[in-house]
């Protein structure tokens, strides 16, 4: 990737360019697999891309970028995925 | 080269599409209008190649022209008064971006009262936006200047936007003969434009996230510093306009009659020609006066001001007011002197709202600086108050 030299602001794309932004987070999205069914709409809805999408369709979240926006819980149909307290956690 | 006898604003229109530019954006204002119709004229007749957006506001039109050149390319616009406000965040937004937009301003009143003619408060209140303001006081100089400021602008060691003004109507529908250079010559004095970053979808990057205060910091004091590096370069390019066309209208500030003055007058714009014809008069009747005209008010030509102000005074006359202080140019002046030249400084606001400022006016505000009658800093002319 070429790199300009220029000092304004311009930023090349790369994972956790911005840093590690999942300690944003204040509600963490817990997902119960057992309930879950593969129907991957956390997957699509995910703001931040951080719902990982397995082969065979099972799916985890990424702690360390997801900001804990609750959509994917709010979107799940079988509530497979809860919000809990980041500090109720530990 | 040939010579053309136009206004200003057709000129200005010629320069800018003789500049080449990729993408020229803009939205019609008097007294700018013959300015963009020019270059539609040339758009219709070919000779402007590149792409004319027309928006729908002034914001939009710095807006297009600062998508534009993120793209790398060259990109021109014109505006005038409430045009020129209405543009304030994007001008703001293309000097932190780094982009050499290069953009004519036509002086004109700030209403209300609604008013066209000349009046320089409208680009003086942009002074701390980061570009470069040149004030040009010929439809030559006008001509020349447009082509200097793309030179400049574009440089690796300024990349900042540049800005030319000049007074409504006085300049820009008096039409005045101007050499016009053929257009190879101005290609070689003016190779395409290379960017120092661009919006490439094959280099994909992001610009204008968040920056924390140290880095934020940093862009500011580049900017700073490409302004001090312009000040080399203004004077630069206009020696070497001078060697390849022949023309000089100064550096950053065009001295005339300056040798063994008492005094020496500093004015911009249109009033800067006017006062040249003042300064002959003076001359002529035993009054050792000389003139000053500042070229740029960004960068402010402070070492040029210290080093003329040596056993002068100086007479400073304002089209413009910084309401609450005085005028912009007469503050500036006395900031570049300040502990290190005893020379007294005299301030006139004149010719706000359009007035005349003629040269009989011009020799009046200097006799009476010569016959002590002036004060710090005055209103000339100011009628029934």
């Amino acid at each position: 990737m070429k790199k300009y030299d220029v000092v304004t602001t311009i930023s090349y794309p790369k994972k956790g360019a911005m840093g590690k932004t999942g300690n944003w987070r204040v509600f963490r999205p817990i997902l119960n697999k057992a309930k879950c069914v593969k129907c991957l709409r956390c997957w699509i809805f995910c703001p931040e891309a951080t719902v990982i999408r397995n082969k065979d369709d099972t799916v985890d979240i990424d702690y360390d970028y997801c900001k804990g926006c609750g959509i994917c819980a709010n979107e799940c149909k079988v509530k497979a995925i809860t919000m809990e307290r980041e500090a109720k956690i530990k | 080269m040939t010579v053309m006898i136009d206004t200003g604003n057709y000129i200005a229109a010629k320069a800018a599409t003789m500049a080449r530019p990729d993408v020229v954006a803009a939205y019609p204002i008097t007294p700018q209008t013959t300015l963009v119709e020019g270059i539609a004229k040339y758009l219709k007749s070919g000779e402007f190649k590149g792409e004319y957006i027309c928006v729908e506001s002034e914001h939009s039109a710095m807006s297009a022209c600062i998508g534009a050149s993120a793209t790398g390319v060259r990109a021109f616009t014109g505006t005038s008064s409430h045009g020129l406000l209405l543009m304030h965040e994007m001008l703001h937004w293309s000097a932190l971006a780094r982009l050499p937009i290069v953009m004519c301003n036509i002086n004109r009143v700030i209403g209300p009262g609604w008013n066209i003619w000349a009046d320089e408060n409208d680009s003086i209140s942009q002074r701390d936006t980061g570009w470069i303001q040149f004030y040009c006081s010929s439809n030559q100089e006008i001509f020349d200047t447009i082509i200097q400021a793309f030179k400049l602008g574009e440089n690796e060691r300024v990349s900042l936007p540049v800005m030319i003004s000049y007074n409504a109507f006085i300049l820009s529908h008096t039409s005045m003969p101007v050499y016009i250079p053929e257009q190879k010559e101005i290609d070689d004095f003016l190779p395409k434009y290379k960017p120092k970053w661009k919006l490439d979808v094959n280099n994909p990057i992001t610009f204008g996230n968040i920056v924390l205060p140290v880095e934020y910091e940093k862009i500011r004091k580049d900017m700073q510093y490409s302004q001090e590096n312009a000040k080399k370069l203004i004077t630069k390019i206009a020696k070497d306009w001078k060697k390849k066309f022949g023309r000089y209208h100064g550096d950053l500030i065009e001295k005339y009659k300056c040798d063994e003055a008492d005094y020496i007058l500093l004015s911009m714009g249109a009033i800067g020609a006017e006062s040249k014809v003042a300064i002959n008069n003076l001359r002529k009747n035993g009054f050792k006066v000389g003139l000053a005209r500042l070229r740029t008010f960004r960068p402010f030509p402070s070492e040029e001001i210290l080093k003329i102000s040596e056993q002068v005074d100086l007479i400073v006359i304002d089209r413009d007011i910084s309401v609450g202080f005085e005028g912009a140019v007469f503050s500036e002046v006395k900031a570049s002197l300040y502990g290190k030249s005893d020379a007294k400084v005299y301030g006139f606001i004149a010719g706000l709202g359009g007035k005349d400022v003629t040269y009989i006016d011009i020799e009046t505000i200097c006799k009476k600086v010569i016959d002590g009658k002036a004060k710090d800093c005055e209103w000339y002319g100011l009628e029934g108050v």
